[in-house]
């Protein structure tokens, strides 16, 4: 959080406090609030208020204006407050978005005190709803929303966690949100976030592992989780699935019915974003998934912040993974990414694609095809790779003119997860550069073999991709390395910690089809991407095409490890993570044609790139650094 | 003059053209921002100019859009009662009323009322302001800066 003073929003009242007052104890001073209506006498009374209540404001007038704000800036804003209506966008609309995206609490008001209006908003997820004109009161509680769905949260994660393993269970915490600073780091002290959680959540965080787990609180919705939850309410029909009836059959221990019945509303908002899907966006993923896919990719820059932030998978997200396990036939995920990443893991791919983009081009031009992988690839991932490959990796090959790679640079979608996966650097001096930028919608080439990074840059421009032109060439390899360490530790963070939780998640279900990210990552905008890719950039691994680069790409791992870790910088040191990605490279790179079978099962709907990939949970999360 | 002042402020409260809110906005203003409600009352009228001009011509069209009036006067309502103007409020709740019984006429005439009430209330409140910036800073709890 910062407690620092926001240069925009401040005003000089906000002056009463300084940074180094910023302490546990002043909770909620501090509380960054966002706040949209489109009448300036109502904005400009309530910034006012809240900057009394020692808030942080930041106002605006329309709702994209805060989409934007909130998309780019993941981990900015603690709570929101939309007016009803509004004349670009209906608020409650808003509230959607933001809910699935950002998953942050939102507070609707209006003078419109009518009962239908009210149960509207409670419908559409609205923490509150404050009827105008908004008195001081009302503004000063507000932060009771906050804490409020942090503390679910990490019930719900506890309890979903208690099934699993602890290790996932602190992994998981650990993904969460850097803004939600370790409740055991003492560094985090001046994270009111965090002292907040502190004082309400003490006796829940008490339990759990302070040290390296973050709670995450609430349910997570893994891959396998959102695909036993997509298939009971098809068997249902979506008419006639009521979380009662999912519940049931989903027949999972620890999941009730709320839980299902939040993330029903999320994914029936979904589905309806999904029909106003973009069409080029559902060419990338595969024709199933497409549409699933289109809001995803916005999501996914919103998931992946929120993911990070409170290490809920958004909704989107689910829906994301959701597609790709649809898509890829449910194969058993790898036992070892068994903590559920969220969609979240989805959206991060796109991030990482996006960012890859640009480097990719560099790489390819390089004179090599390198796939990236990056991240966390999961044997989901390579699937997945495989999966954007096929739609991504059209457009890269017309850009890029190499083609001996025989990774498949199918970042082109928004696989973040997959660059991961297919980093078998090990095996394969492959390059697979998976940038999530490969989902950018910009590609449209399905011939997937050659990774196209020249495609990505289309689709973003992502600083990662320089890293990857130096895995082009076999020497090169180590150039990327540092390269990627560089733009790892130029800090791509950016909250990608979500991702690596994306991609284990990605290995776990390896069924998604590779297409279902593809879609994902078309529909992520591209901006947001180019943010994310920052970061993730970092994570994709180079490989080297090829043959002599054995040792090479021994480094080269480590170098994407680190690459990645700083991506994933979940809270601060992304190295830690490093530990679970070298599990990961080692598995990813053993296989030489990781790519080309990604590719291949891309097109098949990947079905046994997991197998291949034989990552047993290498992902696991909990050596990340949250 | 503080007196005066006091004076002036709880006529206008008896009188009905102000009502709590109003005290709620002066409970924001602190020594940064002295002025707070008379900037909060300049912006109202600044920008409820057009929204009165919208509602203006969607009187004269015929047959009447009350779904689009209603919505003008949602808009309305809410910017005046954000402020505490409490007679204008009054007459943006019936006008509205109006609306949902499809009374073109009743719209029309309440309407009038409106911008009579409109324009009042910014004459008093001009007033208001001019003196209280003459009786210069009142005491007031001041939020710790």
């Amino acid at each position: 959080m910062n407690l620092g003073m926001k240069p925009s929003s401040f005003t000089t009242s906000s002056n009463s406090w300084k940074s180094t007052d910023v302490v546990l104890d002043q909770f909620p001073v501090g509380l960054r609030v966002l706040v949209v209506d489109d009448d300036p006498t109502c904005l400009r009374i309530l910034e006012k208020m809240l900057r009394n209540c020692l808030y942080e404001v930041t106002k605006c007038n329309r709702a994209e204006i805060a989409l934007r704000l909130l998309r780019d800036n993941r981990n900015g804003y603690d709570v929101v407050i939309s007016d009803v209506h509004m004349p670009d966008m209906d608020g409650f609309k808003l509230l959607e978005h933001i809910g699935l995206e950002m998953d942050l609490p939102v507070i609707m008001m209006s003078a419109d005190d009518g009962k239908d209006v009210v149960m509207k908003g409670v419908t559409h997820g609205a923490c509150d709803y404050l009827i105008k004109p908004v008195r001081m009161e009302a503004l000063k509680n507000i932060w009771q929303h906050v804490v409020r769905k942090k503390k679910h949260e990490w019930k719900d994660k506890e309890y979903q966690q208690s099934g699993g393993s602890v290790e996932e269970g602190e992994r998981q915490q650990q993904k969460q949100p850097s803004e939600d600073v370790d409740y055991s780091s003492s560094a985090n002290e001046g994270n009111w976030k965090n002292s907040k959680k502190r004082k309400d959540e003490e006796d829940e965080s008490e339990d759990r592992d302070d040290t390296s787990s973050l709670k995450k609180p609430r349910v997570v919705w893994s891959v396998e989780l959102h695909q036993q939850f997509v298939t009971a309410v098809n068997q249902l029909g979506i008419d006639k699935a009521v979380p009662k009836k999912i519940l049931e059959l989903m027949n999972v221990p620890g999941l009730t019915r709320e839980n299902v019945a939040s993330h029903l509303q999320k994914y029936r908002l979904y589905l309806r974003r999904l029909s106003g899907v973009s069409p080029h966006q559902n060419g990338f993923m595969g024709p199933t998934d497409a549409a699933t896919f289109g809001p995803i990719s916005s999501i996914n820059g919103f998931d992946l912040q929120s993911l990070a932030a409170s290490g809920q998978l958004p909704p989107q997200s689910l829906a994301t993974i959701q597609a790709a396990t649809l898509g890829g036939g449910r194969g058993a995920t790898t036992s070892k990414s068994s903590s559920p990443i969220p969609p979240l893991v989805v959206d991060q791919r796109n991030i990482f694609s996006f960012e890859n983009h640009p480097r990719q081009q560099n790489i390819i031009n390089g004179g090599k095809q390198v796939n990236l992988l990056h991240g966390i690839p999961t044997n989901m991932d390579s699937k997945q790779l495989v999966n954007l490959h096929q739609s991504a990796a059209q457009s890269f090959t017309n850009n890029l003119s190499q083609s001996n790679n025989s990774l498949l640079a199918h970042m082109v979608q928004p696989h973040p997860r997959t660059h991961i996966l297919n980093n078998e650097i090990n095996g394969t001096h492959h390059v697979s550069v998976v940038h999530g930028t490969a989902y950018n919608n910009s590609i449209s080439n399905p011939s997937t073999t050659t990774v196209d990074f020249s495609s990505r840059s289309q689709s973003t421009e992502l600083p990662v991709n320089n890293s990857f032109a130096l895995v082009s060439s076999n020497s090169g390899m180590s150039n990327l390395t540092s390269k990627l360490q560089e733009e790892v530790n130029s800090g791509t963070r950016g909250g990608f910690v979500p991702n690596y939780d994306v991609f284990n998640d990605l290995s776990q279900n390896q069924n998604r089809g590779a297409h279902d990210w593809g879609g994902l990552q078309s529909s992520v905008g591209s901006s947001n991407i180019q943010q994310r890719l920052g970061g993730v950039s970092s994570s994709v691994l180079v490989r080297p095409n090829g043959f002599s680069s054995n040792q090479k790409s021994g480094p080269l791992n480590s170098s994407s490890l680190t690459t990645d870790n700083s991506l994933s910088r979940i809270k601060t040191e992304k190295l830690p993570d490093m530990g679970f990605q070298n599990g990961l490279y080692h598995e990813q790179f053993g296989q030489e044609d990781l790519m080309s079978a990604l590719l291949k099962q891309q097109q098949e709907g990947m079905g046994s790139v997991e197998n291949e990939f034989g990552f047993d949970g290498g992902y696991h999360l909990d050596n990340l650094p949250v | 003059m503080q007196k005066q002042l006091a004076k002036m402020k709880q006529s206008l409260f008896d009188q009905g053209y102000l009502d709590e809110q109003f005290i709620q906005l002066e409970e924001l203003q602190d020594d940064a921002n002295p002025n707070f409600v008379e900037e909060v009352v300049t912006l109202y009228y600044r920008d409820s100019v057009r929204l009165v001009q919208n509602i203006e011509q969607a009187l004269e069209k015929n047959p009447l859009d009350f779904a689009k009036l209603d919505s003008y006067m949602h808009q309305f309502k809410g910017s005046s009662s954000s402020f505490g103007a409490k007679k204008v409020k009054t007459e943006c709740t019936q006008f509205r009323d109006h609306c949902r019984a499809g009374n073109a006429d009743g719209c029309k005439r309440t309407f009038q009322e409106l911008k009579k009430e409109y324009a009042t209330l910014k004459k008093k409140l001009e007033v208001y302001f001019q003196f209280a910036r003459q009786a210069g800073p009142v005491e007031k709890a001041c939020r710790p800066k």
